[in-house]
């Protein structure tokens, strides 16, 4: 059997991606794909720690995670569709009407 | 599942029946109407209010959902303070909500699920619910902070809000993911009864530390600080008090929640971070407010700036610790409101009330007015006899009481500064003459800030109440910190 800290790890090494695409990616999209790569690394490390528990509690918790993943995808993408009619575009770098 | 259980729920029932019938309600009479949504939302808040009291008077042990959430007095004065501002901001939207150009009915719903999640979060007692209350009360944010959709401005701070709270949300679970680990369980009486048995473990404090940034990010405290200025700013200004008050204050209340409940006996190992956190909102929120001339901009700083004062209640871990951020989430939420109102009460067609020239002369053309403004002014400043100085007090001497007297040096400091960029706003309105600024004729704005001012006054005048309210409501947090 796989060991629990392999998919640790993993899960470790896909919530950094995600973290350093939102930080490095300017597309409003790609920025939201990030956000998604988190969520499901911390999913995984849910799953893979549930596995080693012994427990329901982290299965669970994945149901919730991707019923509000989806709600949240929903509501991001219509807004970056808003600004796209304000913009023609959704880099997020354009968006700089806001400044000190 | 018991009929107990649903009496404990009823008034999250009936915010979520209500926030349906809400959405429902112009695909049954067809029309946007901005006068009979305002109404409905209303009746619906005192129909919460009214169950809120049925659920706290309903017995112990008041848990509902296995122990996933839980009525007791604590969660009850941050509900009853819920209604109250959700109503207020209610009364504070009627007025760009009514000329027809935003749908009313779907704007209110998506406050009613607001208030229901944050009526979650101050229940919660277990991670889930408080995650899944704090999502939809951001979920809803995001939406009301781009209800302009016709102005890029507030379309931009949409798109900043939903891409940083997504982030930090994502944050937030990670943490919650590494505590599972550690602990085994994510209930918060569970975590805090493995958390004494497991110091040093290093998922665990990788996983409080993320989900104190994730929690850093509501309550918009330093570093997690920067989408502040630009959502408060972009957003309808009800929207902004919305954001500013009811949300920030809910953060607060699963903030101290989890760190009281759950995680008291860590105190060495993150206190000192959250004690640096404090110390740089209160530097940088008030030392970024000082160069502003956009009012919505500089009271984001400064609502950063009041993020820091509160986390020394959360820092400090004792009952006087706690007492001083139930009274000052509640001062706060109406010299906030109150002020949010003003600027709303200078806004003409234009974008006029966002600058500090716009109340230039105010004390001339509204006497009145310009008095409610120094009033708030002066209780987010903290200064007597108005209800901010009670909140700090009861702050400061926590945070010396538990030997963070370096900070409350720092917090000291740091209000002095603040009351130099609020008396920027006195002097415009009591000494420059300039274009006479006027108020619009809202009556529901001007009895916002009339009630503002009333309880200002009030609460820092004949304060006993109050204190007597907050004691008895952190009574069953603090037994179980003291265990």
């Amino acid at each position: 059997m796989i060991p629990t800290s392999w998919f640790l790890i993993l899960g470790a090494i896909l919530f950094s991606l995600g973290v350093l695409g939102v930080l490095t990616r300017r597309n409003g999209i790609t920025i939201f794909m990030s956000i998604e790569l988190m969520v499901n690394a911390v999913n995984l490390t849910f799953i893979a720690y549930a596995r080693e528990l012994g427990s329901l509690h982290g299965l669970m918790w994945v149901f919730f995670i991707m019923a509000v993943a989806a709600a949240e995808a929903a509501v991001g993408l219509a807004i970056f569709i808003a600004l796209y009619r304000h913009r023609e575009t959704i880099d997020v770098d354009e968006a700089n009407l806001m400044h000190w | 599942m018991t009929w107990a259980d649903l009496l404990f729920l009823l008034p999250e029932i009936v915010l979520s029946i209500g926030g349906c019938l809400l959405l429902l309600a112009p695909v049954i009479g067809g029309r946007n109407n901005g006068v009979a949504a305002k109404w409905s939302m209303l009746l619906l808040l005192v129909a919460t209010a009214a169950a809120i009291y049925v659920a706290a008077g309903a017995g112990i042990p008041s848990l509902a959902l296995g122990t996933l959430f839980v009525a007791d007095p604590f969660a009850v004065f941050f509900k009853l303070l819920f209604v109250v501002v959700i109503a207020m901001i209610t009364l504070l939207s009627a007025e760009f909500l009514e000329d027809g150009r935003y749908s009313a009915w779907e704007y209110y719903s998506l406050m009613a699920f607001a208030l229901c999640g944050m009526m979650f979060m101050a229940s919660g007692t277990h991670l889930i619910s408080i995650y899944v209350g704090l999502e939809l009360l951001s979920l809803a944010s995001y939406i009301l902070a781009g209800y302009y959709k016709n102005e890029t401005r507030s379309t931009e701070a949409a798109m900043k809000y939903f891409v940083l709270g997504a982030t930090s949300s994502g944050i937030l679970l990670y943490g919650m993911s590494l505590i599972y680990g550690a602990c085994g369980s994510l209930h918060l009486e569970a975590i805090s009864q493995a958390v004494a048995t497991m110091a040093g473990n290093q998922a665990l404090i990788i996983g409080v530390m993320l989900l104190g940034a994730g929690l850093c990010f509501k309550v918009a405290a330093v570093p997690f600080h920067v989408w502040t200025p630009d959502v408060y700013t972009g957003a309808p200004t009800p929207v902004t008090a919305f954001l500013s008050t009811a949300s920030k204050v809910a953060a607060f209340a699963i903030f101290a929640r989890i760190f009281y409940m759950g995680l008291h006996s860590l105190e060495p190992d993150w206190n000192s971070i959250i004690a640096t956190v404090a110390a740089l909102s209160m530097i940088v929120g008030n030392l970024a407010a000082v160069t502003q001339t956009n009012v919505k901009r500089m009271l984001a700083y400064s609502s950063i700036a009041h993020a820091g004062y509160a986390l020394l209640g959360v820092l400090a871990m004792s009952e006087i610790g706690l007492q001083g951020v139930l009274i000052y989430m509640l001062v706060y939420a109406f010299a906030n409101i109150g002020t949010w109102a003003m600027v709303m009460l200078l806004r003409r067609r234009e974008y006029a009330g966002e600058n500090v020239d716009d109340f230039d002369g105010l004390h001339k053309s509204a006497p009145l007015y310009a008095f409610a403004m120094v009033v708030f002014l002066l209780s987010l400043g903290g200064i007597p006899p108005t209800a901010g100085f009670i909140g700090k007090y009861y702050l400061f001497a926590a945070a010396i009481s538990a030997g963070y007297a370096w900070l409350a040096v720092i917090a000291v400091l740091m209000s002095a500064v603040s009351m130099f960029y609020y008396f920027r706003l006195v002097v415009a309105m009591y000494l420059k003459d300039g274009a006479a600024a006027d108020v619009i004729p809202s009556r529901q704005v001007r009895f916002i800030v009339i009630v503002c001012l009333i309880a200002t006054l009030t609460l820092g005048i004949l304060p006993e109440r109050m204190i007597r309210g907050a004691a008895r409501s952190i009574a069953p947090i603090v037994n179980l910190a003291s265990r």
